[in-house]
């Protein structure tokens, strides 16, 4: 048997709330269907399981609010279930109340406070405590930042919920407010963890450009593509070749990952934007990277997220070339470590051969956590990018 | 406005010189204060300068000229009392606390006692174990009297004539480490108040509060802190009786985490009281458990490497400031 959990969509999620089932007791799920539909800050997520099997109990009703890893079903068989996490060993509650009191001991710091186990009181600071109680915020469901991982005033203030999360979820799609708020929380710790450091670089886009009209010439229209394909395709090829700009950045050291799921930002009509991820978008050909840019922006839009769109990106792409600006120093998505922004694909003079020549550019920037990587090895990144945008036709 | 360079034993000598000049009333005495120019040569060139009726050099009988000097207050005149060291400052407790302290108390307000008495406090001069301690913690146990601790040149300079002013007895502890400190001090440096705490540097997520020759380590320790990206706030007791509580919870509020850093023995120690005060006035601001960094509960050793490990410094107060951080 295994457990089908609250998923954590996000560094900055705590708690979730189920809107609805999409399968009954006794049914069979594969790997990769959509079985739930859960409301978070980011709005209404599709949520995937990732066992094969039959639900075989369903642990939440529609409605209910719990913190992330909290298990929603019960899934028989399927070979690669994991292990049902084992429940608290009674013994050792027994073993902690036999033992003597600790022999008194001069302290130099405070020593921390243990984690808490399922059913012991939360650590939390009394700051936090406070805040909580004020703010209506469940202490169970947040994840402590203090010392001996305790709750903080900070980590209440950062996963504030409003009361409101409690009541019934009212629909599905996106709600701009509670949006927001993620977008503040996400941005904010982006700024207070991650020491940026940023890099900008011109590229010619003369090659890209005539290989783009010619291929756009025998595409029928839905076919199209656009720059930003390549621009993704050029990212994500670079992305794995400089893997120390490819991961997650937890627990105080760098996690490369094998795989580039590149985030693309997609900004939402009447404000925020979700930055999903492409799969494996350094093993797409671009005509399936287009059509891949196209179905997230048309989902995003309409607020239909799935949740391995939001936590697997290894690294954002960021283009604001459409909303006519030359360039962007982009914010890094925690836990991600790097930020590559497209801005404007603009005429402009270079100097080719000792003449002055119009060529189309665009400035490209990067935008780095200097705790996982240097701007050495940045600028090698924006230089790789540079070179595969040279040869078009082999990306 | 011109600044000289000065240190903090001509600090203290220039606050003297000026209070002997600006009332006939001052005078000091003390062991060793006279001919010798005082164990610490704070007061070299006075006796030159004002004539031995108001340099007075003493027997070694602390307690005989600190109560001289406590009848002399009485009597109208307005004595500097210097004690050698904190330590030998125990001989003179009784005439401390059981005069100075009571006997504006025990006469209904008849009599006032308003002495200065100024004594070394600390360690870090390998002067081993009965010249070294930090023992001003304990005299501000004692109500009836206010307890000074100057670390900067501007109160080193400016709190002598304040306390020389007060009505009531007043003891100045100055570390001796502090007394080869230099610095720029404006040229028309004067009396500072004997009230509030000052923040020495601005911060938003630890308080360390601290006094006396404990300061500059505190500093050295935020300007640490502040390259681990850790925003530290020094806050400068200067007056460890009556404490100000204002200025220390006003911080902690901003802060939600407080490190206390004193050359005293940790247990009963200044430390400890200020601790309990930040539970009772901002245990619910609190995002961490105060911690105290304090002098090992032993006698002050002489050799330099045990008397540096004795004594807070710069790492253990970076450390406990990152545990309050849970870093």
């Amino acid at each position: 048997m295994a457990l089908f959990k609250m998923p954590s969509l996000g560094a900055d999620m705590e708690a979730g709330t189920l809107v609805e089932w999409l399968v009954g007791e006794g049914e069979t799920v594969r790997r990769g269907d959509i079985i739930a539909v859960v409301e978070t800050q980011k709005g209404a997520i599709e949520i995937e399981v990732f066992k094969n099997g039959t639900v075989s109990q369903l642990l939440l009703q529609p409605g209910e609010t719990v913190p992330v890893g909290t298990p929603m079903a019960e899934i028989d068989g399927g070979a690669a279930g994991e292990p049902a996490p084992a429940a608290p060993a009674p013994e050792r509650a027994a073993r902690l109340s036999a033992k003597p009191a600790e022999p008194e001991r001069p302290v130099a710091t405070a020593p921390p406070p243990p984690r808490a186990k399922a059913g012991e009181r939360v650590p939390a600071s009394p700051a936090a405590r406070r805040l909580a109680a004020e703010k209506g915020v469940n202490l169970a469901a947040l994840k402590g930042s203090g010392p001996g991982g305790a709750i903080v005033s900070a980590d209440v203030l950062a996963a504030e919920q409003p009361a409101k999360l409690g009541a019934a979820p009212s629909r599905r799609g996106l709600d701009m407010d509670e949006m927001r708020k993620a977008i503040a929380a996400a941005m904010a710790r982006s700024k207070r963890e991650i020491p940026h450091y940023y890099l900008q670089h011109s590229i010619d886009l003369e090659a890209a450009t005539t290989w783009l009209a010619e291929a756009n010439a025998e595409r029928t229209p839905p076919e199209r593509l656009l720059m930003a394909a390549l621009f993704v395709k050029a990212t994500a090829l670079a992305l794995k070749q400089y893997p120390e700009f490819n991961g997650h950045f937890v627990d105080g050291r760098m996690e490369r990952s094998e795989s580039v799921h590149l985030g693309v930002a997609v900004a939402i009509r009447g404000g925020g934007l979700i930055a999903p991820a492409i799969h494996d978008a350094d093993t797409l050909d671009v005509g399936s990277l287009m059509a891949a840019l196209k179905d997230v922006t048309a989902r995003m839009r309409a607020g239909r997220v799935r949740s391995s769109e939001l936590t697997d990106p290894t690294a954002t792409f960021s283009s604001l070339g459409d909303r006519g600006v030359e360039g962007l120093w982009g914010v890094i998505y925690p836990p991600q470590v790097a930020l590559v922004g497209f801005g404007k694909v603009l005429s402009r003079p270079a100097v080719i051969n000792d003449q002055v020549v119009p060529r189309p550019q665009v400035q490209v920037s990067l935008s780095g956590d200097h705790r996982a990587n240097d701007g050495h090895r940045g600028a090698l990144l924006l230089n790789a990018i540079d070179k595969l945008l040279q040869s078009p036709e082999a990306l | 406005m011109t600044e000289i360079t000065t240190t903090y034993r001509e600090a203290v000598r220039g606050a003297i010189r000026e209070a002997m000049q600006k009332d006939e009333r001052v005078f000091l005495m003390g062991e060793d204060v006279g001919r010798y120019g005082g164990c610490y040569a704070v007061s070299m060139g006075l006796l030159e300068e004002f004539g031995e009726d108001r340099i007075r050099d003493t027997p070694l009988s602390e307690s005989a000229f600190t109560g001289a000097g406590i009848g002399a207050a009485m009597g109208g005149m307005r004595p500097i009392v210097e004690v050698m060291t904190v330590n030998f400052s125990l001989l003179a407790l009784d005439q401390i606390m059981n005069t100075a302290a009571t006997f504006r108390h025990m006469s209904g307000g008849q009599f006032n006692v308003p002495v200065v008495i100024r004594m070394a406090t600390g360690a870090g001069k390998q002067l081993a174990a009965q010249h070294s301690h930090s023992l001003e913690g304990w005299f501000a146990h004692i109500p009836g009297i206010r307890v000074v601790a100057p670390a900067t040149l501007e109160d080193a300079r400016g709190m002598l004539w304040t306390a020389l002013e007060d009505p009531d007895p007043v003891l100045i502890f100055e570390n001796a480490l502090l007394y080869n400190r230099q610095g720029t001090l404006a040229a028309d440096a004067g009396p500072v108040d004997l009230d509030r705490a000052a923040v020495r540097r601005e911060g938003d997520q630890v308080t360390l509060v601290t006094y006396g020759g404990s300061l500059f380590k505190a500093l050295d320790a935020a300007e640490a802190l502040a390259g681990d990206g850790i925003s530290a706030e020094v806050i400068d007791l200067r007056t460890l009786r009556p404490l100000d509580d204002a200025t220390i919870i006003a911080s902690v509020r901003k802060t939600r985490r407080a490190v206390i850093v004193d050359e005293g023995w940790r247990s009963g120690s200044l430390a400890a009281e200020i601790s309990a005060r930040i539970m009772e006035q901002a245990f619910w601001e609190l995002d961490a458990p105060v911690c105290r960094v304090c002098s090992a509960e032993v006698p002050i050793p002489y050799p330099k490497h045990l008397e540096d490990a004795a004594i807070p410094q710069v790492p253990g107060i970076v450390q406990a400031a990152r545990a309050t951080l849970g870093k």
